[in-house]
């Protein structure tokens, strides 16, 4: 793990408008270091769903990205309301969004089994009252 | 095909990110959720929706959409046409239904 590459990032959980700038950010840098397409996609895809849930849900957090030869390790912390029923939230369609956040095209309830599919290994850990960690690996090889 | 020359044939307004015109594009993708699109939308391809904010843009670039055509008479807002501008991400507006919109690109091999 020498060469592994860490990026560390808050995110804004008050403006809505500011969402997506960090999974731009990341995507910029793995596209310099000439990763694989698809490598890059899955990526982008699974950071802007996490980074939309932590701003709709938790008023923000934090992620840290860590990229070695062989993975790409992103956790997302948040210090929200945590998730009542994670098996429910994992499920296609369902959403606790509320219909100003639809009205924007999110609330699809589509988030979290988007990030399952775009990433090979997802680890949530709730606490209702404290907060949600997400840990997610996306294999480079 | 390029950008410009959909702009031009549709007779589509460009409302930001003019420079990105002349990136030639393929496929499309039509919709709404974001979630969706993010998914949706690959590589080059013309994303046809009636969503004018902001996370539009950041939807778009993500997902590497070589244009966004904002469909039905929606008019993107203030932010999201700076952030396309910033990004050279061409916002094509246009009357046209989604539907009417895609039967055009897909007439023309789109």
């Amino acid at each position: 793990m020498d060469n592994a590459i860490k990026l560390h990032y808050n995110v804004d959980g008050e403006d809505f408008t500011l969402a997506g700038t960090t999974s731009a950010t990341v995507k910029k840098y793995l596209k310099t270091l000439g990763l694989p397409p698809d490598v890059i996609r899955r990526t982008a895809i699974a950071m802007y769903e996490a980074e939309i849930n932590m701003v709709i849900h938790a008023d923000g957090g934090v992620i840290d990205v860590e990229i070695t030869p062989e993975k790409i390790h992103i956790v997302l912390k948040d210090r929200g309301p945590g998730i009542p029923d994670v098996e429910k939230a994992m499920q296609e369609g369902y959403s606790t969004a509320s219909n100003e956040i639809r009205e924007l095209g999110f609330g699809a309830g589509m988030g979290l089994p988007n990030i399952k599919t775009c990433s090979d290994e997802m680890k949530v850990d709730t606490v209702i009252g404290e907060g949600t960690t997400m840990d997610l690996v996306i294999n480079i090889k | 095909m390029k950008v410009s020359d959909i702009k031009e044939k549709l007779n589509l307004t460009c409302a930001a990110g003019e420079g990105g015109l002349d990136r030639e594009l393929e496929g499309c993708y039509i919709g709404d959720l974001m979630s969706l699109a993010m998914t949706g939308v690959h590589e080059d391809m013309v994303w046809i929706t009636i969503q004018t904010n902001i996370n539009v843009t950041a939807v778009a670039s993500l997902a590497d959409a070589a244009c966004v055509v904002i469909a039905d008479r929606a008019v993107p807002d203030e932010a999201t046409v700076k952030k396309a501008n910033e990004l050279e991400l061409p916002l094509l507006t246009t009357e046209m239904t989604a539907y009417e919109t895609a039967k055009a690109l897909a007439a023309l091999g789109i």
